[in-house]
């Protein structure tokens, strides 16, 4: 019953809703239009002059904007007692302002065994599928030095950024809650095509080990990402 | 989540290699077509900065009179060519006062606050709490007009006891979109899959219906950018006897395009 009830209110809320977005709450009122008694010297209707100028239709240009970044990376992966392995992954980034920027990073490494593993010889904590590692992350990045280097006599612009984020990993048979910090160099090489250097550190909690600890991760990564 | 994440990838390598291969003739086909759009220098002169940034210095000078190529934005900037076949950034700001071939304006949308027509759609990220555990959600909008927006949105909750990915469609109400920190009211329902931890007998994952009502605010920073925090409550309409409750509040930021 009780849920029932809910329901009704929920139903009387939309409708309350989407009702106060159709009042005119902005909407000027209109003029009321006011009759004219217009007549010429004899007294008939004055003839209304239709203008001969044929309007020219304005076609607004569209300009392409270029605003996100879309690429693969490379680099290793240092999780905290599973040794230091490679890491593959991609990212998507939106350049909201000069100075911020957002992305989505999701990536793979496969973990390898602790010291416990292989010091004691046959005991294995994880399955082969459980050490592979996957990790996606919504980050929030900043522009913190923006700059131009010289290759050369060649100039190409460049920003060392810094970034935040979370997301989840799922290692170990389970999705872990993860917070990321990171830094990064982009040079951009031409008008769409840029290189990335990245390092960054993955927080998750882990409880393999009897009690639960703060495990940290560091990544670093090459990358390369094409404008769009 | 890691056939997803693996196919996901595979996406973004194919569409990389692919916009690489499209990004690099659009240049020169677009020039070859005519398309980039042309307009004259009205003001006394328009400066060319070497980055599409306020810090980058200016490295030309363009005079009154002079044609210029728009290539693309970025942000806040254009990419322009001038008639020595040089490239710089403009800055939008300074584009404001320049003539198309038709003797107009270029038409920019230069707005203080959110302009509706032109930047529909609103995306983001938030993190926070869903009934004990952490949540993390990705959400798209678009608007209907002024003051209603429609939503899709994807969580996933991270708890002690269970996980569970959520798929929302909702309702977002702004009785006041004019104002810095506007709030909202919002309403919607979806579906909820959740995969119950436990390490001897491992329950079954389950599909229920969901539905939620909440409040937020969103306090615009910038003509693009906001911050945005929620407060939801759920039920989780479940083929058990009774419905179960949660609360989430969540908290993020996202932007117009």
């Amino acid at each position: 019953m009780e849920s029932r009830i809910r329901v009704l209110l929920l139903i009387a809320c939309a409708i309350a809703l989407s009702g106060c977005s159709m009042w005119p709450f902005h909407k000027k009122h209109a003029l009321e239009p006011v009759p004219v008694d217009a007549t010429t010297a004899d007294g008939s209707a004055p003839a209304v002059v239709e203008p001969t100028v044929v309007r020219r239709k304005v076609k607004t240009p569209s300009i392409k904007n270029s605003n996100f970044e879309l690429g693969p990376y490379v680099g290793t992966y240092s999780a905290q007692d599973f040794q230091v392995n490679p890491v593959i992954g991609a990212r998507l980034a939106y350049h909201i302002t000069e100075d911020f920027f957002t992305e989505v990073l999701i990536g793979q490494t496969h973990t390898g065994r602790t010291s416990y593993e292989r010091l004691s010889g046959g005991a294995n904590l994880l399955t082969d599928k459980q050490r592979t590692l996957t990790y996606y992350n919504l980050a929030f990045g900043y522009d913190l030095f923006p700059g131009e280097v010289f290759i050369g006599r060649r100039a190409f612009n460049s920003a060392l950024y810094v970034e935040g984020g979370f997301g989840a990993t799922h290692f170990a048979g389970d999705d872990r809650f993860t917070v990321m910090l990171g830094a990064g160099y982009r040079l951009l090489l031409n008008n769409w095509l840029t290189a990335h250097v990245d390092i960054r550190d993955h927080v998750f909690d882990l409880n393999l080990f009897g009690s639960t600890q703060t495990s940290h991760n560091l990544e670093t990564g090459f990358g390369v990402t094409v404008f769009f | 989540m890691r056939k997803v994440l693996k196919l996901a990838t595979l996406l973004i390598l194919a569409s990389a290699a692919g916009l690489a291969h499209s990004a690099d003739d659009r240049r020169s086909y677009d020039r070859e077509a005519g398309r980039h759009v042309e307009v004259l220098v009205a003001d006394p002169y328009l400066e060319l900065h070497t980055g599409p940034g306020r810090g980058y210095p200016v490295f030309r000078v363009i005079p009154r009179g002079e044609k210029i190529e728009i290539l693309f934005s970025r942000t806040d900037w254009f990419r322009v060519r001038d008639e020595h076949d040089k490239e710089g950034w403009a800055k939008r700001s300074d584009m404001q006062e320049t003539l198309l071939a038709t003797g107009s304006k270029l038409p920019l949308d230069d707005f203080s606050h959110r302009d509706f027509d032109n930047q529909p759609l609103e995306a983001g990220a938030q993190t926070g709490n869903f009934g004990g555990g952490n949540v993390n959600s990705a959400y798209l909008g678009y608007s209907l007009n002024q003051n209603l927006a429609a939503e899709l949105s994807v969580s996933q909750t991270l708890g002690t006891a269970d996980n569970s990915v959520i798929a929302l469609v909702g309702l977002t109400h702004s009785p006041r979109p004019d104002w810095r920190l506007a709030p909202f009211l919002q309403l919607g329902t979806g579906l909820i899959n959740i995969q119950p931890k436990a390490t001897i007998i491992a329950p079954a994952n389950r599909r229920e219906q969901i539905a939620y009502y909440g409040v937020g605010a969103k306090l615009y920073l910038t003509r693009r950018f906001i911050l945005r925090a929620d407060f939801r409550s759920y039920v989780i309409f479940t083929k058990l006897d009774k419905n179960e409750d949660r609360n989430e509040w969540k908290a993020g930021f996202g932007f117009f395009f």
